[in-house]
């Protein structure tokens, strides 16, 4: 339950059009990821998917019936939200069970789906406490088992993770990924982070300016960028774009990861060293060079550097990407 | 966190400096309320000789008192003003913010030109349109009737309730509206039980707003509503004025009477003004 399908999905604001035209198959139980620089339509494209929007041209069809014209509610859907998004005057209990009593499902069905969310989430001690009673990670639980309860067909995600700290950050995106594997759900989840949607997604889609840029597994990203703008999205840091006539390479660009390059004593690309990040697992050198810019090298391990120093680099040619002048891939 | 910065003694005359200013406003602000308060405990002969002197044991009189409960009606009077004021108030919280949301939350053609419109009621009185309202209220059969007023008084206080509504309405989160959908909630539900808690200390301050020019007006009571049934505590309270000789004993009672009831439910809604902002509902 709960195979998603868009087709040629448009949206304008009055001669603005935001999205021109998705096509995207999301198949039951997968975990898809929608990702791209902000203001590239990825909420608006959810909120398509939610019924908050409403949809320009297109159909949007979840397990094959046309769900266009039908409202929020009626679409067995649930949605996770940046701000959490908790009704500030029920407890965590009644949060969570709104939904199914707006259905009409009797009390004993209701308090049976709540205990089994709050078991997962451990949100147990909780569920007699208001909102503004619950700190900040504990709040994006209560959501996300507010979610959970309806038994949805389709979970989505609005950048869920945004408002938590760093560390929380990490401990709920295991969370969410754990949920995805217990409860075999299709979700669809927006976010900025390029990093969230690597670790979580069976499938990317990358989104810039309102139409899909590429779609694929992470992987398949990282390996097989389409053009320089998911080479330059997907991967932290971001990959080097060299000149590629300078190099003697075909087309315009020449794309390579800071990890596929290497120190050689007569290297092609030669500057000296600007700045060094040690991360301890991982060194990371910013060299000035000319005529490429400022270039990232990634180093496994601590290595030491002296600010100015000469360097030469080598690029790993079979990990090299070549893009033509309008940053298409060259194959 | 501004005293954090300056020194301890700059920021000490600089709150100094504040209550000053705060204290002199509040004192020209409150004089004359206190005068007509002192006065109407004293004889007529002491409030022409010492208008500004405290009541003494020598010349404390209650007779404006038991005049003004005794002369005329003056429980119905405060009755009439009450209800006027209450409905009124009560008609312009509920359209000025069903109206406010409207406006703020649903993208519809016309939106900006009908809050534009709204808004044009701030800048003209209501006043100029007098005879057309006698004239309206005669036709309809609503002269003499508090319906007369409290219709009037509506249509007066709209258009500031819409516009800071809206204001406040557009603050709040589109994520709990959403949510509110998503679980199926109606527009009316999400309106009352998830937008107007949150936009309440807003609503106090347009309460107040409204209130008390209501409960003060002469205007539009001595045009539509003069009659001994329906006339309000401010109308009530000119009897004592005569061309000739004017009861200020009266006439001062009746005033101080009349601040009773508008402040207390100024104090109702000052109190939630405060508690809606240290309630720190989402976030």
């Amino acid at each position: 339950m709960g195979a998603l399908s868009l087709s040629q999905v448009t949206k304008s604001f009055g001669k603005t059009e935001v999205i021109k035209g998705v096509d995207l198959e999301v198949a039951e139980g997968e975990f898809c990821v929608f990702v791209g620089p902000s203001g590239c339509g990825k909420s608006t494209l959810l909120r398509m998917i939610a019924g908050l929007e409403d949809v320009t041209g297109g159909d949007v069809n979840l397990d094959g019936v046309r769900i266009n014209d039908l409202a929020p509610a009626k679409r067995e859907i649930a949605m996770v939200f940046q701000t959490y998004a908790l009704y500030p005057h029920l407890t965590v209990r009644d949060n969570m069970g709104l939904a199914l009593k707006q259905a009409g499902e009797p009390r004993a069905a209701i308090d049976a789906a709540i205990k089994r969310a709050s078991a997962m989430l451990e949100l147990d001690p909780y569920l007699d406490r208001r909102p503004a009673e619950l700190s900040g990670g504990q709040r994006q639980r209560v959501a996300i088992g507010r979610a959970i309860v309806r038994r949805p067909k389709l979970f989505l995600f609005d950048e869920p993770l945004s408002n938590l700290d760093a560390a929380l950050r990490v401990a709920t995106r295991i969370e969410i990924a754990r949920l995805h594997r217990e409860l075999g759900a299709t979700m669809v989840y927006v976010t900025h982070d390029q990093i969230e949607a690597m670790t979580l997604a069976d499938k990317i889609v990358v989104l810039r300016a309102g139409k899909v840029e590429q779609v694929g597994s992470p992987m398949e990203l990282y390996n097989n960028p389409a053009n320089t703008f998911v080479a330059g999205f997907i991967g932290s840091p971001q990959m080097n774009f060299l000149k590629a006539g300078a190099l003697g390479q075909r087309g315009e660009t020449l794309g390579i990861r800071p990890e596929h390059l290497r120190i050689t004593e007569a290297g092609q690309i030669k500057g000296t060293v600007s700045h060094v990040e040690k991360l301890g697992g991982e060194t990371l050198v910013y060299i000035k060079t000319d005529p490429h810019g400022l270039v990232t090298l990634r180093l496994f391990g601590e290595h030491d550097f002296a600010y100015d120093a000469a360097l030469s680099l080598d690029i790993d040619p079979p990990r090299a990407f070549h893009f033509d002048k309008d940053g298409q891939r060259l194959r | 966190m501004h005293s954090a910065r300056t020194s301890p003694r700059s920021s000490k005359g600089r709150s100094i400096a504040a209550h000053a200013i705060l204290l002199t406003y509040t004192l020209i602000a409150l004089f004359p309320v206190f005068v007509i308060v002192i006065n109407s405990f004293k004889s007529r002969k002491a409030i022409f000789a010492e208008p500004l002197m405290p009541p003494m044991p020598g010349n404390w009189d209650m007779v404006g008192y038991t005049t003004v409960l005794q002369q005329g009606d003056f429980f119905q009077y405060f009755l009439n003003s009450m209800t006027v004021t209450c409905a009124s108030l009560f008609f312009v919280l509920l359209f000025g913010a069903m109206a406010a949301f409207a406006l703020s939350e649903y993208r519809f053609r016309g939106n900006l030109l009908m809050g534009l419109y709204l808004a044009l009621g701030i800048m003209i009185p209501i006043r100029l349109g007098t005879v057309a309202i006698l004239e309206m209220m005669v036709a309809g059969g609503l002269v003499n009737t508090l319906t007369a007023l409290i219709l009037v008084y509506t249509a007066q206080g709209l258009p500031l309730a819409v516009f800071i509504l809206s204001e406040f309405m557009r603050s709040v989160s589109d994520d709990l509206k959403n949510a509110g959908r998503i679980d199926g909630l109606s527009e009316y539900r999400i309106f009352f039980t998830l937008v107007l808690p949150l936009v309440r200390p807003a609503m106090a301050t347009v309460a107040v707003f409204t209130m008390i020019p209501i409960w003060n007006d002469l205007w539009f009571p001595l045009i539509l509503a003069p009659s001994e049934e329906t006339k309000t505590i401010t109308l009530g309270s000119q009897v004592f004025i005569g061309q000739f000789v004017t009861n200020w004993n009266a006439v001062l009672a009746a005033l101080s009477l009349a601040i009773v009831p508008v402040l207390v439910l100024y104090l109702i809604f000052s109190r939630q003004l405060i508690r809606g902002i240290t309630a720190g509902a989402v976030k």
